[in-house]
């Protein structure tokens, strides 16, 4: 464990925490570029946590402390899946606690607990949206599995950072099976974060509701970290998505001028990752709850094929 | 590994302490309707010797295997004894939970509960442990069938001890009725298994080498047998009826450990006995074991009944045990050791695992059972408030049983899928390239017994009461309370400490693979099965870290802002008639399952017309095998026994006649 890992490690969990607003300002800005609307500032999502945390918190008269607890357990899990994505370096300490398997578990984790707060009330959106959410979980969460394996399958390793090194530094090689994963994993992910054609962040409509339904009685600072913990979601997935698909400019080991120079790589990669995010919602339509099953299916059924075509085409 | 220097060490003390068990029951006898003396000496003293028994398992774990032969049996046939390191294993597993199971028991008999009287409940519940013990140490095939059916026949008294209900009778004639079909099934596996020597000592069997026919037909028989006690798909309608139909912490018992001694028997027929696994079998366990662990996990997803629920939970895990089995004869049979040894290890791990989780939730229900009266998830809710001693434990408990790190359920998933990961490099090209589409169903049960668990936590102990009469439900008693203490920090403490968990598994994956996990490779700090550059797993680090995390976010949220909170009714979107009908039920939580995965089910159900004024709504969704499988068989036996019955007259003279013509048929034989 040498000391630039531990200060890459560090960087990492912060650059996450902190800029992670940030990334959902921005694509909510795009989106509004492309319906023509005038868009909020980038730094409106900082601006809205601020007034949240200033609020009083009105908690229902039954909510239990596992309610009061899940918003920073859900914060604090999803940091620390952005901590062991590697998106600055690969030298990182903590890499070795943590593979793939174990970042599933930990967003798994976080929807438990998110799930069950929204539960905890006994309010009928809280269940229905605990229900739908769960539901996307299980066809999201394996589909996930499955696309990550492709990736161990190639790499011949579940360690997220070996991954990355052999996708981004080894010698250039397509392949066709990362292709279908990579298709999977933009509809899992869609899916994960409430994105349109799934969910809708933006309204509060009973019928198509799913993690808005289920946090509809957070308020002041817990909702702040609820949403907090949204972003940061967003911000893994999205480095999920260029660990595996766009591995390039992420510094090998300890090496420091790597570091520095990656940092700015990062952002212009979400920067375009973001506005491609903000396109796909624009041009798709938002579906029907009980189509999004199907949806899912289908993303799970490319990742289980990615990982066939690497088997018979890839050894 | 430790050389205790007890007295009873080795085979010894297992027996010792069968005999233990079996004494404590007889005791009860002295005065079958005292209440007062189960709970006051015999529950206590149970859980004493289930606790000498795990530390006597553990010390075995790593000794050479030790055998005795027992002056009891038939003449020139007597029972032999042998512990080990499989045997040991399975032991350690079945004290540890007896002694929590036994100390649970303690507050949780009471005097109105059952129609049996109290003593021979205790009776049967200690005969019961003594006969599981047994079953694990036997080393003949005479003494195994007769532990295997004191074993059934207990837990069958055991489940009927309410026997007022016909569906509890029902259920136990379901039980008994499979039980003895699986018996014969592994009987005449035994009997391939002597391959005409005639010897039916283990011994004998371990040294004789059958020819694979025979071999593969004792495997085969082997899966029937304890595949029905074990509750794989098909065989397992058995268990959904008897788990919720005993007492609580018997369906713990049966959920943890009875069906692991079908897990064991498996394992020494395969791995012990016959000793040379060919590859399809692997492949032939491992489908049975995902169609296993998908059925259970769908249904488990869609029942009402808390119990029943849980029993459908346990039909996955077992389906995913069977899986990693058929995963390590895969192995075992293309010669790949040290991947047999991983496969074997997150097999064994998760039993392990299994026991714990699975007795703590049928003990959390057990408590819930006593406080409210009532199995039914409708019926139930925000119990978080008036039991949080059970609402804690059964919220670690469902944490693990849904594969949460750093929980033990993780653990041993996590193994499994290292090991299914590794498959590519096998010989044959078609497994090959089903192994990854078996992964992908594993990744599936795992996921949806995350949504089965918080259906599960979320109708029972959330929202709000469904009942009013809940608000007077008491929370679990000190005894109840330690033993679900002890079980869920058994859960942790398995999920945290995993490299001393496989350090324990060493010897017997040595025994039976001849490799162990290279793997320990990082230290106590990490687990690292066959390479740390291939994938590693740190639970502690792991879990400080996220511990640190959520303490930080926590800490710094109260340092830079107020405090302030204000209580109010619930917002609901504005809507001020909230009450507690408006939360999902039980069936509600379960209609995504049911849409998305339709086929596997017999919906039947009526929806009320928007007119009618007094609407009913009713829904049923039945497993389609009952019907394609069990009923056809059940009316073709109808069927010969009415063809048998024309010879039934009633009469003295015309049963006289019948014995007349059978002599004469005979005497026309021999002559």
């Amino acid at each position: 464990m040498s000391a630039s890992g531990f200060i890459a490690q560090l960087t990492e969990l912060l650059i996450a925490v902190v800029l992670a607003p940030l990334l959902t300002g921005w694509v909510n800005q795009c989106r509004a570029w492309l319906q023509n609307r005038s868009a909020p500032g980038l730094l409106q999502p900082y601006r809205m946590l601020a007034k949240l945390f200033e609020k009083e918190v009105v908690l229902a008269d039954n909510a239990s402390p596992l309610f009061r607890a899940a918003p920073y357990l859900v914060f604090g899990c999803l940091a620390l899946a952005a901590a062991i994505v590697p998106t600055l370096g690969t030298d990182l300490p903590l890499n070795p606690a943590a593979d793939a398997i174990a970042l599933v578990g930990l967003l798994a984790l976080a929807r438990f607990f998110i799930a069950l707060a929204g539960m905890d009330i006994g309010t009928a959106f809280g269940s229905l949206g605990a229900r739908r959410e769960m539901m996307v979980g299980f066809l999201a969460e394996p589909a996930l599995l499955m696309v990550l394996f492709t990736a161990s399958l190639i790499s011949h390793s579940t360690s997220l950072t070996t991954i990355v090194e052999t996708l981004a530094h080894r010698e250039f090689v397509i392949y066709p099976s990362m292709a279908f994963a990579g298709v999977a994993f933009t509809m899992v992910s869609l899916a994960e974060n409430a994105r349109i054609p799934v969910d809708n962040p933006a309204t509060h409509l009973e019928l198509t509701m799913i993690h808005e339904a289920m946090v509809l009685e957070y308020s002041g600072r817990h909702l702040a970290m609820i949403e907090w913990a949204a972003s940061l979601k967003l911000f893994v997935y999205s480095c999920i998505g260029l660990a595996l698909f766009l591995p390039f400019g992420v510094a090998a080991g300890g090496d420091w001028l790597g570091l520095v120079l990656a940092a700015p790589a990062l952002v212009a990669k979400l920067a375009v990752g973001g506005a491609a995010l903000a396109l796909i919602e624009m041009l798709s339509a938002k579906m029907r709850i009980f189509r999004a099953p199907e949806f899912l299916g289908t993303a799970f059924m490319l990742a289980v094929l990615a990982m066939l075509v690497h088997v018979l085409l890839e050894k | 590994m430790i050389d205790m220097g007890l007295p009873f060490a080795g085979v010894d003390g297992a027996l010792a302490a069968a005999a233990a068990w079996i004494a404590l029951g007889l005791a009860a006898m002295a005065a079958p309707a005292s209440l007062a003396l189960c709970r006051r000496a015999l529950y206590p003293a149970g859980a004493v010797v289930g606790l000498a028994l795990a530390v006597v398992a553990l010390g075995s774990l790593g000794a050479p295997p030790s055998a005795r032969v027992l002056p009891l049996g038939l003449p020139e046939l007597p029972f032999h004894a042998r512990l080990d390191e499989l045997s040991a294993f399975f032991l350690l597993l079945l004290g540890a939970v007896a002694a929590c199971v036994s100390v649970y028991s303690v507050g949780y008999i009471r005097k109105d509960d059952a129609g049996a009287p109290p003593g021979l409940q205790c009776l049967c519940y200690h005969v019961f442990l003594a006969s599981m013990a047994l079953v694990l140490v036997a080393d003949d095939a005479y003494f195994f069938m007769v532990a295997w059916e004191t074993m059934a026949l207990s837990s069958y008294f055991l489940v009927t001890s309410d026997h007022r209900h016909a569906e509890i009778r029902r259920a136990g004639y379901l039980y008994i009725l499979l039980a003895h079909l699986g018996a014969i099934s592994i009987l005449l596996c035994f009997g391939a298994l002597q391959a005409g020597s005639g010897n039916y000592s283990f011994e004998a069997m371990r040294n004789l080498q059958p020819a694979a026919g025979w071999a593969s037909v004792a495997f085969l028989l082997a899966l029937a047998g304890f595949g029905v006690k074990a509750g794989i798909v098909p065989l397992h309608v058995w268990l959904p009826e008897a788990h919720p139909a005993a007492p609580s912490p018997v369906s713990a018992l049966m959920s943890a450990v009875m069906l692991k001694t079908a897990v064991y028997g498996l394992m020494r027929v395969t791995l012990d006995l016959i000793g040379f696994p060919l590859w399809w079998w692997g492949v032939i366990a491992l489908a049975v074991g995902l169609a296993s662990a998908l059925f259970g996990v769908i249904f488990a997803a869609v029942q009402s009944d808390m119990k029943r629920l849980l029993a459908y939970s346990s039909i996955e895990n077992i389906g995913l045990i069977v899986a990693g089995f058929g995963l390590t004869l895969l192995f075992r049979g293309f010669g790949m050791g040290g991947l047999a040894a991983l496969a074997l290890a997150a097999t064994l791990y998760h039993c392990l695992n299994h026991a714990f989780f699975k007795s703590l939730l049928f003990l959390a229900t057990g408590s819930v059972l006593h406080a409210t009266s009532e199995r039914s998830l409708g019926r139930l809710g925000g119990l978080i408030h008036r039991m949080p001693w059970v609402a804690w434990c059964a919220l670690i408990g469902s944490a693990a049983i849904a594969g949460l790190p750093p929980l033990n359920g993780f653990v041993s998933e996590w193994l499994l899928l290292q090991a299914f990961l590794l498959t590519p490099g096998l010989p044959q090209g078609y497994v090959n390239m089903l192994v990854p589409v078996a992964a992908a169903a594993v990744a599936l049960a795992a996921a949806l017994s995350g949504y089965v668990m918080v259906k599960f936590y979320g109708v029972v102990f959330l929202g709000q009461p469904r009942e009013a009469r809940l608000a007077e439900a008491h929370d679990a008693g000190p005894w109840e309370r330690s033993s679900l203490v002890a079980l869920a920090s058994g859960c942790v403490l398995l999920g945290l400490a995993p490299s001393a968990v496989l350090a324990a598994l060493e010897p017997v994956t040595l025994r039976f693979t001849g490799y162990t996990l290279s793997a320990l490779g990082g230290g106590w700090l990490f687990i690292a099965p066959i390479d740390p550059d291939r994938a590693s797993y740190s639970a502690l680090l792991f879990a400080a870290v996220a511990a640190v995390l959520v303490l930080a976010a926590w800490l710094s949220v109260r340092a830079f802002y107020h405090g302030r909170a204000r209580r109010a009714p619930p917002w609901d979107c504005g809507y001020p008639w909230l009450n507690a009908r408006m939360q999902d039920s039980a069936e509600g939580f379960g209609q995504p399952v049911k849409v998305v995965f339709g086929p596997a089910f017999r919906i039947e159900g009526e929806a009320p017309s928007p007119r009618d004024p007094r609407p009913r709504y009713r829904e049923t969704a039945e497993d389609r095998l009952w019907y394609w499988l069990y009923l056809p068989v059940a009316r073709a036996v109808e069927r010969v026994t009415a063809l048998v019955s024309v010879l039934q007259r009633g009469r003295i003279s015309v049963y006289l006649m019948y014995s007349f013509a059978t002599l004469l048929a005979l005497l026309f034989f021999i002559r």
